[in-house]
């Protein structure tokens, strides 16, 4: 794997405290093209957990795509080598659907550390009015169980993916999200893909800027829904980091420094008193 | 003939102060005028649940607070300080 596909530490530290990636107009229009009529036709699915290298055989565009350089690097980044296909789903909204899909996570309460990757890819324009994927940002370490969050209409920093054909969104598994209404006469698709990894998620990215001042203040940031629940949230990133890492000692702010700091050896003015 | 219905207003503040920001927010229509989804609003109806309070609104159910249990107190989930508010409305059923 050329190191230039791979991710690098920065955007790490964005997929942890974001819950997602987002790769702009990264699919060729000719290659979208192909895969827009593809994914109409109905695209073929496979048996969940078998190796993602053996499905999608050319000549097919969706294969193609998700074989693209570009796109190997950010699974490699995240899944590492040899990642299993879970499933996917050609999501489609039709026209005059004015209903959005409730908020909910895919599948359901996951308690691991280890984490799959889901791919929305957009290959067509997708305007607003069209709706777009709403993701909530930094939702992804929350546990619930798929719709228990179907209640929720709106949170301050949702985010419709609203963006050109081509465009590519990595998630982690737990995102929160749900499909917006299609104001348009025109059909939308997005193409969901999940992958499962098979090796330990430990540094598989470009680690060469991993000491960069921003990758501490992207872990860092604030979500604005958050409320007093941001502290808790930097807990999760601060463990999801140092499972990437490995390094036990990582930390953000101190919040999990202070805690684990449990000293067992007795004063030497106090035990000099007990004598 | 005059009925009453309920409009209710969920609030998702950042603590449990009734003053504090809002950080989510539902809105459900009882009177079926008005129809509402996700991702229908970019910013909430109030800045706080007082503020909802004086303009009309009934604070109908507060959240419980509970002490989180052993091996949890770092584990996330739901919002945790919701707030249900209602408004009755007259609508006219003929």
């Amino acid at each position: 794997m050329d190191k230039k596909h791979l991710l690098n530490s920065k955007q790490m530290a964005n997929f942890a405290a974001d819950g997602y990636l987002r790769f702009d107009e990264l699919v060729p229009e000719d290659l979208n093209r192909a895969a827009h009529e593809n994914i109409d036709a109905g695209v073929d699915g496979f048996s969940a957990g078998s190796p993602l290298s053996e499905a999608y055989p050319d000549p097919s565009p969706i294969g193609k795509v998700f074989r693209l350089p570009e796109v190997q690097g950010v699974i490699h980044s995240l899944v590492g080598p040899d990642p299993l296909y879970d499933h996917h789903a050609a999501h489609r909204v039709e026209p005059g659907k004015l209903t959005g899909q409730h908020w909910h996570a895919d599948a359901i309460i996951d308690t691991r550390l280890h984490f799959d990757i889901q791919f929305f890819y957009f290959c067509h324009d997708t305007p607003r009015e069209m709706g777009g994927t709403m993701i909530l940002p930094g939702s992804h370490y929350r546990r619930i169980s798929e719709s228990d969050i179907a209640r929720y209409h709106n949170f301050r920093g949702q985010q419709p993916i609203v963006c050109k054909a081509g465009t590519i969104v990595v998630v982690h598994h737990g995102i929160w999200h749900c499909a917006q209404p299609n104001h348009t006469e025109q059909r939308r698709y997005m193409f969901k893909l999940r992958l499962n990894p098979t090796v330990r998620q430990y540094r598989l990215w470009n680690t060469d800027d991993l000491d960069a001042p921003e990758v501490g203040s992207n872990l860092a940031k604030h979500h604005p829904w958050y409320g007093l629940e941001g502290r808790l949230e930097m807990v999760n990133r601060i463990k999801f980091w140092r499972f990437l890492t490995g390094d036990e000692d990582f930390d953000i702010g101190y919040w999990l420094g202070r805690l684990e700091n449990m000293p067992e050896e007795l004063a030497d003015s106090f035990v000099g008193s007990q004598s | 003939m005059l009925q009453l219905r309920q409009k209710l207003l969920v609030l998702y503040l950042h603590n449990p102060n009734l003053s504090s920001g809002v950080g989510a927010w539902s809105f459900f229509d009882g009177t079926g005028k008005e129809e509402t989804t996700t991702g229908d609003s970019e910013e909430p109806p109030y800045s706080s649940v007082v503020e909802a309070m004086r303009d009309g609104w009934r604070v109908i159910q507060f959240p419980q607070q509970f002490p989180a249990y052993p091996d949890m107190e770092y584990n996330t989930s739901f919002l945790k300080f919701e707030y249900i508010l209602e408004k009755l409305e007259e609508i006219d059923d003929g």
